[in-house]
């Protein structure tokens, strides 16, 4: 063909500056961050009574006005660094751990919580991420998980096993669980067209109720008991503390899944056949059709992997911090099947994204539970915080607006998931 | 009315979509505007109808510099315009469509029927446009439902009539009676901009022919020009319109269709009975006005739709409903009508695009995981082979004009082992030069003796590229004949009329 035709206008490449300034999904994620953080300052200033207090003298005293700033940013000020120091780490405690060579654990604590917050929620976001990428949206996540726990449990507690291998079969005892779970829905939706949003919705409430069954009858209760409380894992069927249960650190060998499984992740859906397929069945089920993709096999294949890496999750909760399962396992603010759904959304569905978000989300849980002991603020507002991260995140077009970002290049800006599939 | 254009320029981000373009409409003129897709001509219209503001330039009717805040200040201004894809309500009435915004009342709440119809009637008689006020539009024909809106434009007084690409979707009598409409309403002193990028009906029809290519006027030319200079200006460069074929030398029977029944979504017989054959080294062109079945029968051949009775047979064996991966593992190439929606994934690679639908194929996979290399690698070989221009091979799907996007489709159809190929109007809204492109590797493919089976509407492809032409009226086959015959006969044909009737 002639030169001629119409000059190729991407070919253009746009300057460092541009390309850093335009919106890429990078900074909006941490565009998103900062406008989160504000969002939450807003909200402290709002609702904390000294700072509400200095303001509304200023309607006596014109001069206040300093002071009422100053409270402003020493009461916002304090929650951000309790959350920082209750997190991550707390400086003060470092140095003199560096200089003195003591109370090392003491200072690692908020990390090493944050990490074993984050351990299961990587694990369960990942599994809700591969559906989304498959354009299904699993709301069951939890239930799965909460299955994935029981099987994972009663392995773990009833059955004696050698050492070795007592810890994979409760492991794999717990991902079958799950996809049991998982299986469900898709075989639902793949064979009867039953909306898998309102299948494993619904299903949580049966996993509930049958959570509640399990520690309540004879075989599963512990022992002695009349309160709703599992067995307790056998030492060998449990995540012990990488630095040893006298340390009191309770990060545990369950990173070493979690990373098992961020890989599995990255395979899967960057290198394998099944998960090309996923993500050809997610941007475009036509196209996935005329290309001679089964979506029955796509849809129960993506509810198996999703289900069993979230009752894997389950498990690895339990298997790393309490040992057992109770009626309140997973319910409420526990929720990690649910946190998940905000989780594989911020981190736009990949490995690595999920990674920093389920971090992020468990630094402000986790720094959110100091927040209220050091300041009296509720842990609620870190879960304020969580959402607007969420919700800005959600609405690239708002963060570029408030930050005037150039447009974005082609497609660079894609939707997480493509809808609510049929 | 006379109506001026000058230097109006409107830019989108760093893309210049009209640059300075100016030209005049004289009253009782019909002035064609020709170009590609992509040149600017929808961009202009639009801000001609008010509907962009242009970022310089200014519109004078009749010598006064004129504003349009929206598209209701064009119309009170005696523009009207007439989509491309009709603004009508199919359940109402055509007097109800035409009075629609604007409905005459009496005793201020009440439609006042009797005036809308008495109105309708007058314009009908005036510009001799036969439409009956009381008819639902969606019982009317094509042409018919494009008079409405005609009607309708007139209806609100408009001097200048915009008409958008009108005989896209119309039969080739249909197009003659629009010609004449035009040539009335011209007559009668209306003006009339008559946006198309069809070579023959701009020769046939226009007083004036602007031609723009890249956003920018290059030139007027008069109807007497050939139709070779006028793709000339349009393509900037010379552009071959009949493609070379070598003799048509046709072997066994690939494809044996016989007395296939297809049902379309809502459960209505959409394929009727079709019988038809494609040897080697054959193209047969399935010719018909869009909607007479021939995306069902499409569909039905690659297995993407349940085929009642019937059986197809490729080299001999049932492939009627059969899975589509059965469908491609038999060597059923396929270019689909809708390439955004069935041909691609646009969100991701060139690359990967190009293996859709062989991912699991020796080299691109091995036991489960994908062969980067060899995917990259292929994309690489057709990117250079087949032309497609694009940043790179990493560059989503999304990012390609739409001519490159059907050669990342065309690449991948025709570099796999193919045995038969189906394209579904495998050139629609691609330029001339990516039409040319595709319709010679479409030829190349039939001189290796290959069968293929291609369905258009459009009669210009239908004659390029067919050694024989099957015409599907309402599902059925209303006639199986030679290229050598008429385009009205053909016409006829689409229309329902019999071979006999027709001529043939």
């Amino acid at each position: 063909m002639s030169d001629l035709a119409v000059a190729p206008v991407q070919n253009q490449k746009p300057s460092l500056w541009a390309r850093y300034t335009s919106a890429n999904p990078l900074l909006i994620a941490a565009l998103a961050l900062v406008l989160g953080l504000i969002f939450g300052a807003i909200v402290i200033a709002a609702t904390t009574p000294v700072v509400l207090d200095a303001w509304r003298s200023i309607f006596h005293h014109w001069d206040g006005l300093p002071h009422a700033i100053n409270v402003t940013f020493n009461n916002v000020g304090a929650a951000y660094r309790a959350i920082f120091t209750g997190s991550v780490i707390d400086p003060q405690g470092f140095w003199h751990s560096l200089t003195t060579g003591r109370g090392w654990p003491n200072t690692l604590t908020p990390i090493s919580e944050t990490l074993t917050y984050a351990t299961p929620l990587v694990i369960v976001s990942i599994g809700v991420g591969i559906a989304f990428q498959t354009g299904l949206f699993n709301i069951g996540a939890n239930g799965q998980a909460v299955i994935g726990g029981i099987a994972g449990t009663v392995i773990g507690s009833m059955i004696n096993l050698p050492t070795f291998i007592h810890l994979p079969f409760s492991l794999i005892g717990a991902i079958v669980g799950g996809m049991v779970c998982g299986a469900l829905p898709g075989v639902l939706k793949a064979y009867t067209g039953a909306h898998e949003v309102i299948v494993t919705l619904m299903f949580n409430y049966v996993t509930y109720a049958f959570l509640l069954f399990a520690v309540l009858s004879t075989p599963f209760q512990q022992p002695g008991q009349s309160n709703d409380i599992s067995r307790t894992l056998d030492p060998s069927a449990v995540l012990s503390p990488l630095f040893g249960t006298s340390s009191g650190l309770r990060v545990s060998y369950g990173i070493f899944v979690a990373i098992a499984v961020v890989v599995f992740a990255w395979w899967l859906l960057d290198r394998s056949s099944l998960g090309f397929d996923f993500r050809v069945a997610g941007a475009n089920p036509s196209a996935a059709r005329a290309s001679g993709i089964n979506a029955r096999y796509v849809i129960i294949a993506s509810f198996l992997i999703s289900g069993g890496l979230a009752g894997l999750a389950g498990f690895v909760q339990v298997a790393s911090t309490t040992h057992y399962i109770d009626g309140g396992f997973l319910i409420g603010n526990a929720g990690i099947g649910f946190t998940a759904i905000t989780v594989a959304l911020l981190g736009r569905n990949r490995p690595m994204g999920i990674v920093w978000a389920s971090l992020l989300f468990a630094a402000l849980s986790v720094g959110g539970r100091n927040m209220q002991a050091s300041t009296g603020i509720p842990l609620d507002l870190a879960t304020v915080i969580q959402s607007a991260i969420v919700l800005f995140v959600a609405t690239p077009v708002l963060v570029k607006e408030v930050f005037r970002l150039k447009k974005a290049p082609a497609s660079s800006l894609q939707i997480a998931t493509t809808g609510w599939g049929t | 009315m006379q109506l001026e254009l000058r230097g109006i320029t409107k830019q989108f981000g760093s893309l210049t979509a009209n640059d300075h373009i100016s030209l005049t409409v004289e009253p009782g003129q019909i002035h064609s505007l020709l170009g590609e897709n992509g040149a600017g001509k929808s961009t202009l219209m639009n801000v001609l109808f008010g509907l962009l503001h242009p970022d310089d330039g200014e519109i004078l009717i009749d010598g006064e510099v004129v504003k349009f805040a929206d598209s209701g200040d064009a119309v009170r201004r005696g523009i009207g315009m007439v989509h491309q894809h009709f603004m009508l309500v199919p359940v109402f009435s055509v007097a109800e469509n035409v009075v629609l915004g604007f409905e005459p009342t009496k005793r201020l709440v009440q439609v006042d029927y009797k005036k809308a119809n008495k109105d309708i009637r007058e314009l009908s008689r005036q510009f001799k446009l036969e439409v009956d006020p009381d008819a639902i539009v969606e019982s009317l024909p094509v042409g018919i439902q494009q008079r409405v809106e005609i009607l309708k434009a007139l209806s609100h007084d408009a001097e200048l009539l915009i008409l958008d690409e009108p005989t896209a979707v119309l039969t080739p009598q249909e197009i003659d009676a629009l010609m004449a409409i035009m040539r009335s309403l011209a007559n009668a002193g209306k003006s009339i901009l008559f946006i198309t990028h069809k070579l023959k009906e701009v020769k046939a029809i226009a007083d004036v022919i602007t031609v723009i290519r890249l956003g920018k006027v290059v030139g007027t030319a008069e109807p007497s020009a050939s139709e070779a200079e006028l793709a000339t200006m349009m393509v900037g460069r010379a552009v071959q319109l009949v493609v070379e074929k070598s003799l048509f030398t046709p072997g066994a029977n690939v494809l044996e269709v016989r007395d296939l029944v297809v049902l379309d979504d809502r459960g209505l017989v959409a394929v009727d009975h079709v019988s038809l054959d494609v040897r080697e080294g054959e193209v047969l062109a399935l010719a018909g006005v869009q909607g007479n079945g021939q995306t069902e029968f499409v569909e039905a051949l690659v297995g993407m739709r349940h085929v009642e009775s019937g059986s197809i047979l490729l080299h001999g064996k049932e492939i009627a409903n059969r899975t589509p991966r059965q469908a491609l593992d038999e060597g059923l190439g396929h270019i689909p009508e809708d390439r955004q929606r069935d041909g691609l994934v646009l969100t991701m690679s060139v690359a990967d695009n190009l293996v859709l639908n062989t991912p699991r194929k020796p080299p691109f996979a091995s036991r489960g995981t994908r062969n980067l290399a060899a995917v990259n690698a292929n994309a690489e070989k057709l990117v250079h082979d087949f032309d497609i221009r694009t940043s790179s091979i990493t560059a989503p799907a999304g990012s390609l004009s739409g001519g490159n996007q059907q050669k990342v489709i065309v690449a991948r159809e025709l570099s796999r082992d193919l045995e038969f190929l189906v394209a579904s109007q495998p050139t629609r809204g691609l330029d001339v030069g990516s039409i040319e492109y595709v319709h010679n590797q479409i030829i190349e493919f039939r001189n290796r003796g290959k069968g293929s089976l291609i369905v258009s509407s459009e009669l210009d492809e239908v004659y390029a590229l067919g050694d024989r032409i099957a015409v599907m009226y309402e599902g059925r086959i209303s006639g199986i004949v030679d290229p050598s015959i008429s385009r009205e006969s053909i016409g006829l044909l689409m229309a329902g009329t019999s071979m006999e009737a027709a001529g043939v």
